[in-house]
């Protein structure tokens, strides 16, 4: 570590991941003038140098009137965050190279709003909010994602220019949550493996049938491969598709059984494409990794389980 | 990665409706005192720019507004001859805001705006600090402040950025106050003030002319205020003392002799010593009008050989001097033979008639006050009036006003009388200033317009010294009683304050000049020597600009921490018993076992049961206690603090 990180980690108490709820007490609450704040204070040395030289009193009433503003907006701008409470909320998996939804519930306890909050992550484009009095809010950071495992979210910076963009207040927090990424399926896969032997007296599955459950509300961490695009365009309220495994042949996706001239990542996707395949045409299917084994099965469990064990493989 | 470019994102409408009101007012301000076509000029930018934004149109191209930068710029050029000084360049900025109302990509061209806005609001003071323009200043910084703060993200309604701006500002003034009061103020220019400082402006020179005294009466513009510690001299006695002046060129009365100092310290007058300050409004000369003698002197002045108040630099600006003054002659008082000689001077020629009758006296009379006398008996026993509107006079002026038209004003009589003296061998003077004034009733400050200008005589007496004769007196001695509306025969062209008529009109000024004048001596005449005077009255001693500027720090830090509270306080606590519940989970976060956001109280309960089988009984009891507390109906102390203690006597660390 370099003593600036040092430095950076004791002043803004970088010390990893934090229990929710965050609470932004003044200790951690950070206020400087920014650019344009410079430029405001530049300007009121200009009246002052003009107000002394022409002896205007007025000039002298207006400029530190103006200088006292500056002042209050520094409590203005603190106050704007200061106390805030940040809780995370639940992170729906997603797929390499879809946006990991971060959503994070704001809650203001004061009787006044707040307003023009910040909310930055490197990677992904700053989400602003504001929160009424006494109400709380919910927050979205798209991030990127580039690799499987768990994507933590990580730091973040709350900033705040409110109310005159001259002073700038900001924060560290670091919520306690992460996306699970699921490996990318792969484009174009051979079809899946041949039902097993012992596949016999399942039913079989119609072809091109997709099991689909039902319709629920959309909840802002839902992936967005799920929404019901159909409905959206009936201008019902977003929706959001669910689906479940109904049984039929049993398939075994076997990692021994790919070509040895894969590596690693490219067995994980075509073993990812293959699940979303089993899944799809409703068969049971089981799935064997290098020292992990999931038994046969369906359903939206089994489903989850063996994505969750394909992005997590290698990792402790 | 780069940066979020927050200000590069386009401006919504109604950000931009409010930078266009704020522009607006803020050239509305300017726009009467400034030139007709460069307001003309702002208006219609600021029209067109309305027009582009109501058709929703682009703006236009970079190429035509850098265009017509160079054309105001070209046009402030001609109009003024110059770009540098305060009066162009006010006039450039006026351009160049109207021109940024075009220029608006984001955010921060916003904001450079609104410092232009500001910095315009500023320059009006160069123009005016009247209580009128600091009201409109004011109302104008608020609009410009409240479209600041339409500037952030999120869209509000207008009246929520009005009411902010205005708590903000509001809350900005005890800040404003303290450095007012206690910013250590500094004397005179930073730098050299430019040639357009002070402008031309009327009052009294140091010449008199046939005409020019009646010239600067039909002005009821204020030249000074003056308030007595105690009772008002007499009317008859107000003479505000002016330029001296004592070479004549046969048309014009001069001042020569101005700067010697003062040969030996008045001797103590006789008669009331009267103490009074003087509010004097900038004249650009360096006279300081005082009562006929002063004895106690403002700093930074001196007396003059001939009585005259000086001050160190001309009066730029409006000044508070205080000083006592005696009314009474000068007894015993001694002069140098050549001031006297001096006194003596005529001009080679001119005007026979009245050296005549001057020689002719002299011969007769041994006593000069007897030939003053005589003078005056002229005066009263032949027709002479006492008008505004003398016949002009050409050659031999004094001849044909004594013996011709008879017709005169102030600066008539006083120069007649003077020559005639000095024709006779006395040594003479004119003396102009003001005669008179008017007591405010509102507040008591005896006002002193330019209609009360008057000139009069100063003869010099063996043993006496030099003597006031006021030749006007003898003519007109209303004039001298009452004021000059009594002296003058109706339909003259007097100015409004001083014509008789009119009285509630006349009243409701007063009042206002009342008003006014509350706001110059408190306001804007706060120099670094009432600033002094205040500190010291408010028990900070022999205040220097070093303990000023502690008190300044300290105070501006008391206020700013006592809006600190303010700024944390929180109507809406948590209640108690999520206090506790969350004081668990960061106990147990130690462990590894932080309650997850979503999780509720039964769950985490079962789950750090599981994790801590030690600890499994006391986490029920504290998660039935909590569920009971937050879901349950009713307050309860008791479960409240059995809840308290039992998780501040929680241990996470005690289980292996």
């Amino acid at each position: 570590m370099t003593p600036g990180t040092v430095l950076k980690t004791w002043l803004f108490r970088l010390g990893g991941p934090e229990a929710a709820p965050i609470v932004l007490v003044q200790r951690r609450v950070f206020v400087l003038p920014t650019r344009a704040g410079l430029v405001f204070a530049i300007c009121l040395l200009l009246m002052l140098a003009g107000s002394i030289n022409y002896a205007l009193s007025l000039g002298f009433a207006l400029t530190f009137l103006l200088a006292g503003l500056g002042i209050v907006h520094i409590l203005h701008t603190f106050r704007n965050l200061a106390r805030l409470e940040i809780a995370p909320l639940r992170c729906e998996p997603v797929f390499v190279g879809e946006r990991a939804l971060f959503a994070l519930e704001l809650t203001n306890r004061r009787a006044e709003g707040r307003y023009a909050l910040m909310f930055h992550r490197a990677d992904a484009p700053p989400a602003v909010t504001d929160i009424a009095a006494a109400d709380s809010a919910r927050v979205t950071l798209a991030v990127a994602t580039a690799r499987r495992g768990r994507l933590r979210l990580g730091r973040v910076r709350v900033e705040t220019r409110h109310p005159l963009g001259l002073v700038r207040a900001w924060s560290y927090v670091e919520p306690d949550v992460a996306c699970l990424v699921y490996p990318c399926p792969e484009k174009s896969p051979p079809p899946l493996p041949p039902p097993s032997a012992e596949g016999s007296g399942m039913r079989q599955s119609r072809s091109g049938s997709e099991d689909f459950t039902g319709l629920r509300g959309h909840q802002p961490a839902d992936s967005p491969r799920h929404i019901a695009w159909k409905a959206v365009a009936r201008e019902a309220p977003l929706l959001t598709k669910q689906f479940s495994g109904g049984a039929a042949a049993r398939v075994v996706l076997d990692w021994h059984g790919l070509p040895p001239a894969l590596d690693t990542e490219a067995r994980l996707s075509r073993l990812t494409r293959w699940v979303l395949d089993a899944q799809q045409q409703g068969l049971d299917y089981a799935l064997r990794l290098p020292g992990r084994e999931l038994p046969a099965g369906h359903g939206e469990v089994h489903f989850r389980a063996c994505l969750e064990a394909l992005a997590l493989y290698g990792e402790t | 990665m780069a940066k979020p470019r927050l200000h590069a994102i386009p401006l919504a409408r109604e950000q931009e409706a409010w930078l266009w009101c704020a522009a607006l007012l803020t050239l509305g301000l300017h726009g009467l005192h400034m030139p007709y076509w460069l307001s003309a000029l702002a208006l219609l930018l600021l029209l067109w720019r309305a027009k582009t934004w109501w058709q929703r149109r682009p703006l236009p191209g970079r190429e035509l507004i850098i265009l017509l930068a160079a054309a105001g710029t070209g046009a402030v050029l001609g109009h003024y001859k110059t770009i540098f000084g305060r009066e162009p360049g006010v006039a450039l900025l006026m351009v160049f805001l109207a021109l940024k109302m075009f220029e608006m990509r984001g955010a921060r061209d916003a904001r450079i705006l609104a410092f232009l806005c500001y910095f315009l609001v500023f320059s009006l003071f160069f123009h005016s600090q009247a209580p009128l323009a600091a009201a409109a200043a004011l109302a104008v910084v608020l609009v410009i402040t409240a479209a600041l703060a339409s500037l952030g993200p999120g869209r509000r309604p207008p009246a929520d950025h009005l009411r902010l701006a205005g708590k903000m500002l509001t809350q900005a003034l005890p800040f404003m106050l303290v450095m007012f009061v206690l910013f250590p103020r500094v004397q005179g220019p930073l730098w050299g003030l430019p040639a357009d400082a002070a402008a031309a402006r009327s009052g009294l020179s140091d010449t008199m002319s046939p005409g020019s005294i009646s010239q600067l009466i039909l002005s009821d513009e204020i030249a000074f205020r003056a308030k007595f510690a105690d009772a008002v001299p007499p009317r008859s006695q107000l003479y505000w003392r002016g330029p001296v002046l004592d070479h004549f060129d046969g048309h014009t009365w001069r001042s020569v002799h101005r700067d010697q100092p003062l040969q030996s310290a008045p001797a103590a007058a006789a008669g009331p010593l009267y103490d009074y300050s003087v509010t004097l409004e900038p004249h650009n000369q360096r006279w300081l009008f005082a009562l006929e003698l002063p004895l106690r002197l403002p700093p930074d002045s001196a007396l003059g050989s001939d009585y005259l108040l000086l001050s160190r630099t001309p009066v730029r600006q409006r000044v508070r001097y205080e000083l006592s003054s005696a009314t009474a002659a000068r007894p015993g008082e001694q002069a140098r033979p050549s001031l006297l000689q001096a006194n003596l001077q005529l001009p080679p020629g001119g005007n026979p008639r009245t050296r005549a009758l001057a020689a002719a006296w002299r011969s007769e009379l041994a006593d000069d006050e007897a030939i003053a006398r005589r003078m005056l008996h002229l005066f009263r026993s032949q027709t002479f009036v006492y008008t505004l509107q003398p016949p002009p006079l050409g050659e031999d002026g004094i001849d044909q006003f004594l013996f011709a038209t008879r017709r005169g004003f102030c600066e008539h009589y006083a120069g007649a009388f003077v020559f005639a003296m000095r024709a006779a061998g006395i040594p003479a003077r004119v003396v102009t200033g003001y005669q008179g004034g008017e007591i405010n009733q509102a507040d008591g400050y005896l006002t002193v317009r330019q209609s009360d200008a008057h000139a009069w005589a100063e003869m010099w007496l063996e043993g006496k010294g030099w003597v006031r004769v006021d030749p006007t007196a003898a003519i007109a001695p209303s004039r001298i009683e009452a004021g000059i509306a009594s002296a003058v025969g109706a339909g003259e062209p007097l100015p409004f304050m001083v014509r008789a008529d009119l009285s509630w009109l006349r009243k409701l000024r007063l009042q206002w000049e009342a008003l006014s004048n509350g706001w110059n001596q408190w306001m804007l005449g706060y120099t670094p020597q009432r600033q002094r005077e205040v500190l010291s009255r408010l028990g900070l001693g022999e205040p220097d600009w070093k303990n000023m500027t502690a008190v300044l720090v300290v105070l501006c830090g008391i206020f700013f921490l006592a809006m600190i509270p303010w700024a944390l306080y929180q109507r809406q606590r948590t209640d108690a018993a999520l206090r506790a519940w969350n004081r668990l989970s960061r106990k147990l976060a130690r462990r590894g076992l932080a309650r997850r956001p979503w999780e509720g109280p039964r769950d985490y309960a079962r789950r750090v049961a599981a994790a801590l089988p030690a600890a499994a009984a006391d986490i029920e009891i504290i998660a039935s206690l909590y569920i009971g507390l937050r879901y349950g109906s009713g307050d309860n102390a008791a479960a409240l603090d059995e809840l308290t203690a039992r998780v501040g006597r929680f241990n996470a660390k005690r289980d292996p």
